[in-house]
């Protein structure tokens, strides 16, 4: 068995695909957004040298990853002994060794990979645009303004997955969620424009 | 030889891996294992099962370490089925 088949096999033994998915969704929102803001920010400020830009984003993004990462896995980690515990008590057998000790030992650090992992893949495609005019490649539009339109067809995606997570129309709710974005564009405007 | 050829377990399992993966897991360690099985009673954590493996030669020892794997535990052999037949020269 693969990698992926193990790991997908330990998610369905702990009931965990629904938790990855919401993470995944979740945090990578949290990721597009945050990253939405920042190009914002520097947008309607007097927009610094590219290389501060760049480098703030790319901060912003690792500490985004690094919360996603450290929050899922203390939290996961305890969830998944008292869960453990739980059906040791229930089962009256010592269970580490079977594949719901393996699962309580290795979900909480899947879950954290997601969980951190989301917000900092998508913060670094979100400023692509950015390195790359950094780096001199011509660009059929400023990377500013480039950055910002990764960041909302990436939160529209998000939001096509969540109605397909919840079964109802993805258009609706990729609009939702684009909808979010521009009102949190609308309030950066409001208290700093 | 004398061969097994019917076992019927009562297993305690988790809910997870569900019935058709428990069943699955067990079938895949013969090629000819048939297995069925039938949740007897149902708690919070966990299931009694009656599980039944046919088989023309069934190994007892990979199907309590594969049960053992998937988080369950064998309470009782409830019943068996075995067959002595003469070896084949």
């Amino acid at each position: 068995m693969g990698l992926l088949g193990r790991a997908s096999r330990l998610l369905s033994i702990s009931d965990s695909e629904g938790i990855i998915r919401r993470y995944l969704v979740v945090n990578g929102f949290d990721g597009a957004l945050t990253m939405l803001g920042l190009i914002i920010g520097f947008l309607v400020s007097s927009s610094p040298d590219l290389e501060v830009i760049i480098n703030a984003c790319v901060a912003a993004a690792i500490a985004l990853g690094m919360s996603g990462i450290s929050s899922a896995w203390v939290s996961e980690v305890a969830e998944r002994k008292r869960e453990l515990r739980e059906l040791e008590e229930a089962m009256i057998a010592d269970l580490r060794r079977s594949a719901h000790g393996q699962a309580a030992r290795w979900v909480p650090f899947l879950v954290a990979l997601v969980n951190g992992g989301a917000p900092l893949l998508i913060s670094l495609l979100i400023i692509t645009p950015l390195w790359l005019a950094q780096s001199g490649v011509p660009l059929p539009a400023p990377p500013l303004h480039l950055a910002i339109s990764i960041a909302a067809t990436v939160i529209f995606v998000l939001g096509v997955l969540l109605g397909r997570i919840a079964d109802v129309s993805w258009v609706r709710s990729g609009l939702r969620t684009v909808v979010i974005a521009a009102l949190t564009v609308t309030l950066i405007y409001i208290f700093t424009g | 030889m004398v061969t097994l050829k019917r076992l019927v377990l009562d297993v305690l399992k988790p809910h997870q891996p569900d019935a058709l993966a428990f069943c699955k897991e067990l079938a895949q360690l013969g090629p000819d294992y048939r297995v069925s099985l039938n949740v007897d009673e149902m708690d919070e954590n966990t299931q009694t099962l009656q599980l039944e493996i046919r088989g023309e030669s069934i190994d007892l020892g990979p199907i309590e370490e594969a049960i053992a794997r998937m988080g369950a535990s064998v309470h009782s052999v409830d019943q068996v089925e075995v067959l002595n037949q003469p070896d084949e020269e």
